[in-house]
């Protein structure tokens, strides 16, 4: 059913759709609505056989979901930003454990400075925890993901974080086909876990392993994830067969085939993206773009397919290896390592800020000459930068440079 | 013609079992055919009173739980000699996850059990005392908080054994471990620090609050054969000497268990939705001397002059619980 | 279910890893000799019957008693129970009360008409002379070997001193005549009124192979008292053994005893008995050093009989006994003061020992005969061969226990001599001293108060003085031992094994160890209650 709805509201009542049997909600900005919601559905009765626990913080959140997910039960919950470095411990138990929890990203910078706004900095964080790492574009594919990922967690015995942009979709209101509950329970079947905790059949979970087997541990870790490679495209078409629509698979091009210039990015600024190749076509240059919706698995294969005949790759990305640069570009490059073309990093809409498309035409167009540097900072304001800079090789100076700058931000001699 | 009346069987209740005594009579521990949780071939160190206190808690609660039981496990020595691939001593559903979170984990579990239906399952978690006390007490306050259906059993040695004896918050004072050297002004341990998890679980008004030795099995027993049948969150403090970070001999794990209770150093007793329910009185008060005699931890103590003004001060500590805990009646 | 690789077990593989390689020392079940058993001078196993005494099962307990000890109802009347002092519960809270239960058994056994097994006669022949405790104890034993057992007896009736020198309201009659009927029942040959003056040949006449000497020490011991009536002065034995006859003896309103040992009390509370207003103990040293057991002399100042330590009797003149006062030198021997008191007193009791009446063992050759004793050898044979003595005619302590541990052994060697195979006893374990219990399994209970007569009906009457347990009192007294030395499945060890190597066997089967998993850190013998697991070194 076509509704106007908030991201949050479409992605609880999906995440509802698939029968989840625990939650478990501790508030964190911007994804506390999603919790919100289902607790509200679970209280009202709408939500039927599900726990909705709160708890007292995002490692605990986790780590009941790992103990229910363990005990047999469709487990759930959600975090952003700092709650997801509090769990990280956690983070890495569950997918060692193989335990097919599904969690919500929304996708919000982390601190210090404290901030509350988007960036990809949280999941990325998380990117070698040995989770299933999806993107979503937009609202409508949030809500589609969750039904995706419950069925790839399970099938491969694996957890799986669904990322979506901080109040860009969580809080954004848009039409979301929001499916039934008839077509989701025929797309996903009730859980069957892998192993679980029974009396009847005792097991110990969580053994202590050694250096004689913690490598092949590792390994067919590392093969799973590989698995993934061909489980996600072909639940997408699944979906696409039973829900009529696209959404998920391993990445998806935009005016890509014959583009010499490519833009590559995560989640929902291929919208911006897409709108900015749209009007550069228009004005006759061969550009294009992919949205890469499975971070983990890495797409290596695919993408290097995707991008192969172009010459100049643009990978516009919302994080920042801090002393080293992008990350996706980092391993994009090496994923097209030996291919005769240019890879470049526009590292942009760090902690909330704008990523407009005029911005995005000017560096693309750089790109098309070969002109882009190999790492652009999108929308930098140079002097407060340079301001900085200049102070800080006249007195060394501990402390945080995000008090100068603000006072330089509101300073009349600053520009 | 009066004639004193007849009180006590040969051994009284102090033994495990004993062929005059019927089944129900007996401790748990007596039967030939227990459940033996804790199996034979795991790596616990020689006298190891974790392993005697894991073994009996959840040998005890599978009894009374009908082997309808499963287990959260912390990270620790507990969890490190019961399991290192490729063998499992474990005979039970069993879980391991980290280090602070085997409250949340349980109360998963027990989240789980519930959705499922499965009432007749009870669900456990258990750690060490820095599994409780420190790491993982912001999960197990949590668990209370919501008075999660769990019964958490923590085997307290006083310290981190597993990382090689260091401090934890339930390390008493004076005593001597790898970050508390026995060294300076104030050897050991400080005075004035640590806290008693049983009183501040009390301070949620959980159902069921007690503390038990590995010295006295009935009595453990019986809290925990009580606990598990409960509904809510439960919380069981057990105390359980370690020969290597206590520096006793391996044989004396029970007596100095004992004697932690006889002097009033670990008292033994049970709450009620945050009211003091109950004690057990001690049998034969003892100095504490007597107990820290016993463990190197303390040595420093006693040589080369006896620290009398110290060793006072940990007397006073256990008149104290004494005194608070009516333990002499 | 495919579970994952390695970080996930199947349960209780562990008993693939087998700790007992990180062992240095070794537990091992052990059974010691318990401070009971050691001390009883008949070799009673007191701990094994009280074993079966604690589950209830008397008629086994009275079965494990008179495998060492046929008389368990007089014994435990008339024995000076040194098990009770050597008990190591003594040192937790009071004795066992050993002899309580063992007369439990005894008087249980007698009520419902137990009786010994018909022992097959496959043996030789062998005479016994006196039946006084010691030659009971041989019949018996004999009998129970497979020999035919002939018993002379001088006197009318059976029981020796026990009989005729022990008052009745220590040892009631009907108690000693069940317990001789019963051995007599074993088929044992009785001739009564028959003196022995020539042994060996009895012997052969008899067509016996050999011959146990057991007629006890019964002459009493005199003292030269210048006296004008002789006729108030009589010794001990006598006055006891008239006690026996149809007409108690005459002794007066005052009656004074003369010695120190046990025979001394029996005599001057059976003048109490018979009416003497005062009775009154003379000995010559102090209360703390005299030979009579502490609690005859509690029993007997309970009666009112009186005592005059540190004195000697001079001489007597009519009714006036002249005494000197002693003191005592450095080495605790009495000397005499000097200083003289007279008592008047209507008979004197001479209390002064017995000795051995050695009259009729002069013809027998070779058999030696060394300060009015018997001599000897390890196997109760005297020089003579064939011709064994026991009881009070050898060197040991006097006691009806010692005579019935005496029969025994001597059984037990003739047995082996006329079988050719001599008798070995088995080794003795260690002892099971108290350092090696852990005493914290015992619970404190007092020892349960013997009901005891009141006083005005003990003073008036021979009636018994103690009496008996009852079964509930019995089961108590016999669960308060401690089992010291052997196991008596608490299932301690079994419980408190970190490592579950200890193997349940099942009731009455004890445990055993699994050294596939013992580490060997010693808990189960430091929490053995009674001392049955000893640590031993491993060998490389």
């Amino acid at each position: 059913m076509l509704r106007q709805i908030e991201g949050s509201r479409a992605v609880a009542e999906s995440v509802a759709l698939c029968r989840p049997e625990v939650i478990c909600a501790y508030p964190i900005t911007p994804q506390t609505h999603i919790v919100e919601g289902l607790g509200e559905m679970v209280k009202s009765g709408q939500l039927k056989g599900c726990d909705f626990i709160n708890v007292e913080s995002e490692f605990a959140a986790l780590s009941v979901a790992i103990g229910s997910s363990a005990a047999g039960a469709r487990s759930y919950t959600a975090t952003a930003s700092q709650g997801l470095l509090y769990m990280a411990e956690a983070v890495y138990n569950a997918s060692g454990l193989g335990l097919p929890i599904v969690m919500t990203i929304g996708n919000r910078a982390i601190g210090a400075p404290i901030n509350i706004w988007n960036d990809h900095s949280d999941s990325m964080s998380m990117r070698d925890a040995g989770w299933l790492q999806l993107h979503a574009e937009t609202n409508q594919e949030a809500a589609d993901l969750h039904i995706q990922a419950f069925k790839l967690a399970e099938e491969l015995s694996l957890p799986v974080m669904v990322c979506m942009d901080g109040f860009i979709l969580t809080h954004a209101y848009e039409r979301v086909d929001v499916p039934t509950q008839q077509q989701v329970d025929a797309f996903l079947p009730p859980f069957a876990p892998r192993q679980v905790l029974d009396p009847a059949a005792p097991l110990s979970i969580g053994a202590m392993v050694g250096p004689e087997a913690f490598m092949e541990v590792r390994y067919l870790d590392h093969q799973k994830q590989s698995q993934a490679l061909e489980l996600i495209p072909e639940l997408s078409r699944e979906f696409r067969d039973a829900f009529g629509r696209d959404s998920g698979g391993l990445l998806r091009g935009y005016r890509a085939t014959d583009a010499d210039t490519l833009v590559v990015a995560m989640g929902s600024v291929n919208g911006t993206i897409q709108e900015t190749v749209d009007q550069l076509r228009a004005e006759g240059m061969k550009i294009g773009s992919v949205s890469l919706c499975s971070y983990r698995p890495f797409p290596a294969e695919a993408l290097r397919r995707a991008l192969g005949c172009a010459s100049e790759i643009v990978v516009v990305e919302k994080c920042v290896a801090v002393g080293m640069g992008g990350i996706l570009s980092m391993e994009i490059r090496n994923a097209l390592s030996g291919l005769p073309l240019t890879v470049s990093t526009v590292v942009a809409g760090l902690g909330g800020r704008a990523i407009t498309q005029k911005a995005l035409r000017a560096v693309f167009q750089r790109a098309q000459f070969g002109q882009l540097q190999p790492l652009t900072f999108l929308g930098l304001n140079e002097n407060v930068v340079s301001r900085e800079l200049e102070r800080q090789r006249d007195r060394r100076h501990s402390g945080p440079p995000a008090e100068n700058i603000l006072r330089d931000l509101r300073s009349p001699v600053c520009p | 013609m009066p004639v004193t009346e007849l009180k006590f069987y040969q051994t009284g209740t102090f033994t495990i079992g004993n062929r005059l005594l019927g089944e129900e009579d007996r401790a748990g521990q007596s039967a030939a055919n227990r459940a033996n949780s804790l199996n034979c071939g795991h790596r616990a160190c020689q006298g190891c009173g974790e392993a005697l206190g894991a073994r009996y808690a959840i040998d005890a609660a599978i009894r009374a739980s009908k082997g309808q039981l499963v287990v959260a496990n912390a990270t620790g020595c507990l969890e490190v000699f019961s399991t290192p691939y490729p063998e499992s001593s474990w005979q039970i559903a069993w879980m391991h996850s980290l280090f602070g979170n085997a409250a949340a984990v349980a109360t998963g579990i027990a989240a789980a059990m519930k959705v499922k239906g499965r009432n007749d399952v009870r669900v456990l978690a258990q750690g060490g005392d820095g599994g409780t006390t420190d790491i993982g007490f912001a999960c197990l306050s949590g668990m209370f908080e919501r008075n999660d259906d769990v019964l958490y059993v923590c085997y307290d040695n006083e310290g981190y054994m597993n990382t090689g004896v260091q401090r934890s918050s339930a390390t008493p004072p004076a005593a001597r471990t790898a970050t508390t050297p026995a060294m300076g002004v104030e050897p050991g341990n400080r005075f004035g620090q640590g806290k008693s998890i049983p009183l501040i679980a009390m301070a949620h008004q959980i159902p069921f609050v007690a503390t038990a030795s590995v010295a006295n099995l009935r009595d453990l027993e019986d809290k925990i054969e009580r606990a598990t049948l409960m509904r809510g969150a439960r919380y069981v403090h057990v105390h359980v000497p370690c020969p290597l970070g206590w520096g006793s001999e391996p044989s004396d794990t029970i007596k100095v268990a004992r004697l932690a209770v006889e002097t009033g150093l670990f008292p033994l007793f049970e709450a009620e939705f945050g009211a003091l329910s109950g004690h057990t009185a001690i049998r034969r008060r003892v100095p504490v001397e007597d107990y820290l005699r016993l463990q190197k931890r303390f040595a420093h103590l006693f040589r080369p002059v006896v620290d009398v003004a110290r060793i006072a001060h940990i007397q006073a500590i256990a008149d104290h619980n004494i005194e608070r805990f009516d333990l002499l009646n | 279910m495919q579970k994952p690789f390695a970080t996930t077990l199947d349960p209780g593989s562990s008993l693939t890893n087998h700790t007992g390689t990180w062992r240095t020392e070794r537990p091992v079940y052990v059974d010691r000799l318990p401070p009971c058993n050691n001390a009883c001078a008949a070799g009673e196993n007191i701990q094994g019957w009280l074993y079966d005494a604690e589950g209830g099962d008397y008629r086994r307990a009275w079965g494990t008693l008179v495998v060492e000890n046929p008389m368990p109802a007089i014994m435990g009347r008339i024995c000076y129970h040194p098990c009770e002092s050597s008990c190591n519960r003594g040192q937790l809270d009071t004795a066992v009360n050993i002899h309580a239960v063992e007369r439990f058994l005894g008087d249980e056994a007698i009520r419902q008409g137990w009786a010994f097994e018909a022992a097959p006669s496959n043996g030789e022949h062998v005479l016994i002379i006196g039946s006084g405790p010691s030659g009971l104890s041989a019949a018996y034993h004999l009998r129970r070997l497979g020999h035919r057992v002939t018993l002379c007896e001088a006197q009318p009736a059976l029981g020796g001193m026990m009989r005729y020198a022990i008052p009745k309201y220590r040892l009631p009659r009907n108690i000693l005549d069940a317990e001789i009927d019963r051995i007599v029942a074993m088929g044992v040959h009785i001739r009564l009124n028959t003196r022995i003056d020539d042994p060996v040949s009895e012997m052969k006449q008899s067509g016996c192979d050999a011959v146990y000497l057991a007629v006890g020490a019964q002459l009493a011991q005199r003292a030269y008292i210048p006296a004008g009536d002789a006729k108030r002065i009589l010794d001990a034995l006598s006055l006891l053994r008239a006690m026996e006859g149809d007409e108690p003896p005459r002794l007066g309103r005052r009656v004074l005893v003369y010695g120190g040992g046990n025979t001394a009390l029996d005599a001057a509370r059976t003048a109490k008995r018979l009416g003497a207003t005062e009775a009154i103990v003379v000995y010559r040293r102090t209360r703390e050093v005299m030979p009579a057991h502490d609690s005859e002399v509690r029993e007997a100042e309970d009666e009112g009989v009186q005592f005059r330590w540190l004195s000697t009797i001079k001489k007597e003149e009519g009714t006036t006994f002249t005494v000197e006062k002693m003191k005592l030198d450095e080495k605790g021997f009495p000397q005499p003061t000097g200083e003289l008191e007279t008592i008047d007193a209507d008979a004197l009791v001479l209390a002064l020992g017995q000795n051995v009446d050695l009259e009729f063992l002069k013809d027998i050759e070779g058999l030696g005969i060394e300060k009015g004793s018997v001599v000897v050898d390890s196997q109760m044979m005297t020089g003579s061969p064939g011709v064994f003595a026991g009881g009070d005619m050898v060197p040991s302590e006097r006691s009806a226990t010692t005579s019935i541990g005496h029969g025994k052994k001597a059984a037990r060697h003739i047995d082996g001599w006329l079988r050719g195979k001599a008798w070995a006893p088995p080794a003795r374990h260690p002892l099971a001293s108290f350092d090696r219990l852990n005493t914290w399994y015992y619970s404190d209970a007092p020892k349960s108060v013997q009901p005891v007569l009141d006083e005005a009906r003990r003073l008036s009457t021979f009636d018994e003085v103690s009496s008996g347990l009852d079964p509930s009192t019995a089961l108590f007294e016999a669960r308060r031992c401690l089992s010291c030395g052997n196991c008596f499945e608490c299932d301690n060890c079994y419980g408190v094994c970190p490592d579950n190597a200890v193997i349940k066997l099942g009731a009455g089967s004890r445990f055993k160890f699994n050294y596939e998993y013992c580490k060997g850190c010693g808990l189960c013998a430091a929490e053995c209650p009674c001392g049955a697991i000893e640590m031993i070194q491993e060998q490389a």
